[in-house]
């Protein structure tokens, strides 16, 4: 049942090397930079989304992911849940406004997978890049894959129990899709909106891991180009372009040049309230995660920053 | 160019110039004999203890690289370049 989530905002990653870093994810992917700030951290938004920032980048000793942050319909929805995270047990550390540049307060609260989220309601509107009156269909400057969007995160971490309780019963996410092994839920796919998932997690032995963010491009065709451009700049591979069988989005996995995943992706699934959610068996694993090769692959499955 | 000896249940070794990691000299020549993942520093996958050879190092995430484990000669061989010829040992993901 929705909550007042309205779904993923940002996620802050860490990188080893700042200036390797924007190059990559400005140049490369094509996000636009909207800021940065006194710590240093870099502030990026793909050029559909209106908020100031979508992905903030902070130089750290080792890479992985900061936070994931989910934004809700206002203060009292923020309020009202902020007691509710309590009342489920996590530990809730209240962020002021303008600890990020231009984003209202934070809620931040731990979670059964050893993940850091948070919830805002209030972040500074730049705009789309096209602007909002009478608006050209793109902008004529955009670099390298053109990122539309920030979409979801995959995380992986053990309690996927305790997750779907937080996430779908406390926050008012659907799953939408998972995947089985007899009673064991080795993967879950959630969202508060149409889109397949907002955010996901597969079951590991580890907590806390980062598996891939991953951004939304316009077509399969912009999606052999990101391939494209990933042997023309010799960006480290990871597999594709295939399909998922899961969500059935079309998509290509890549590193940034401090070993995060990322995924740019287009088309897939949809998921409307009141769908049944969609079960892959454990026998069909492969078709699940790569439905051309139906075969797994060990790197995707267990390398995580 | 290097030439890299890489100790394991089963020997391997390929050559390796100085502006390549260990790591992306290996996959320049398909050798398979140390584990490839993000080849960013990140995810420890590709971790080697050095036993022998000179080299310099870029930044590897102490998530899987501690101050200490760096001390006794451990890395991540996709931040690793060689500076002569050395002899390392495959350590896989733990
Ligand atoms: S391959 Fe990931 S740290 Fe070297
Ligand atoms: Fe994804």
């Amino acid at each position: 049942m929705q909550k007042g989530v309205i779904g993923t905002a940002h996620v802050q990653i860490r990188v080893l090397d700042m200036d390797e870093a924007v190059t990559h994810y400005r140049d490369r992917l094509g996000l636009l930079e909207t800021d940065r700030d006194s710590q240093g951290r870099v502030y990026l938004k793909g050029w559909t989304e209106a908020d100031k920032f979508s992905v903030v980048l902070r130089e750290a000793d080792e890479a992985g992911m900061d936070f994931m942050g989910f934004k809700v319909l206002n203060n009292e929805v923020l309020a009202s849940l902020r007691q509710d995270l309590i009342d489920f047990g996590c530990n809730v550390e209240d962020i002021p406004a303008g600890e990020l540049n231009g984003c209202g307060a934070r809620v931040r609260f731990d979670s059964p997978t050893g993940h850091m989220f948070e919830l805002f309601a209030e972040k500074e509107v730049v705009g789309r890049a096209t602007g909002h009156r009478n608006p050209d269909a793109w902008p004529m400057d955009l670099k390298g894959m053109k990122a539309t969007r920030l979409d979801h995160c995959l995380l992986y971490g053990d309690d996927l129990d305790g997750s779907l309780e937080l996430f779908r019963d406390v926050l008012g996410f659907w799953l939408t899709e998972e995947a089985m092994d007899g009673d064991v839920r080795i993967a879950q796919f959630l969202t508060t909106s149409m889109k397949e998932h907002e955010i996901a997690f597969i079951r590991s032995e580890g907590k806390g891991q980062f598996h891939h963010a991953s951004f939304l491009l316009e077509s399969w065709e912009d999606v052999l180009k990101a391939a494209d451009l990933i042997s023309m700049w010799d960006i480290s591979i990871d597999i594709g372009p295939t399909r998922h069988g899961l969500t059935h989005g079309q998509t290509i996995y890549f590193f940034d040049p401090s070993g995060n995943r990322n995924e740019t992706f287009a088309g897939g699934d949809w998921y409307v309230p009141g769908m049944p959610t969609t079960t892959w068996d454990a026998e069909k694993l492969g078709k699940a995660v790569f439905y051309h090769a139906r075969e797994l692959n060990e790197r995707f499955l267990t390398v995580t920053t | 160019m290097f030439h890299i000896d890489v100790v394991s249940s089963e020997d391997k070794s390929f050559e390796c110039p100085p502006e390549k990691s260990l790591l992306h000299g290996m996959e320049s020549q398909s050798v398979k004999a140390i584990n490839v993942g993000c080849r960013g520093g990140g995810c420890g996958f590709c971790k080697i203890r050095i036993l022998d050879g000179e080299f310099e190092t870029k930044k590897m995430s102490i998530k899987f690289i501690t101050k200490e484990e760096q001390a006794e000669g451990f890395a991540l061989s996709c931040r690793v370049f060689p500076r002569s010829d050395m002899r390392v040992m495959a350590v896989g993901n733990d």
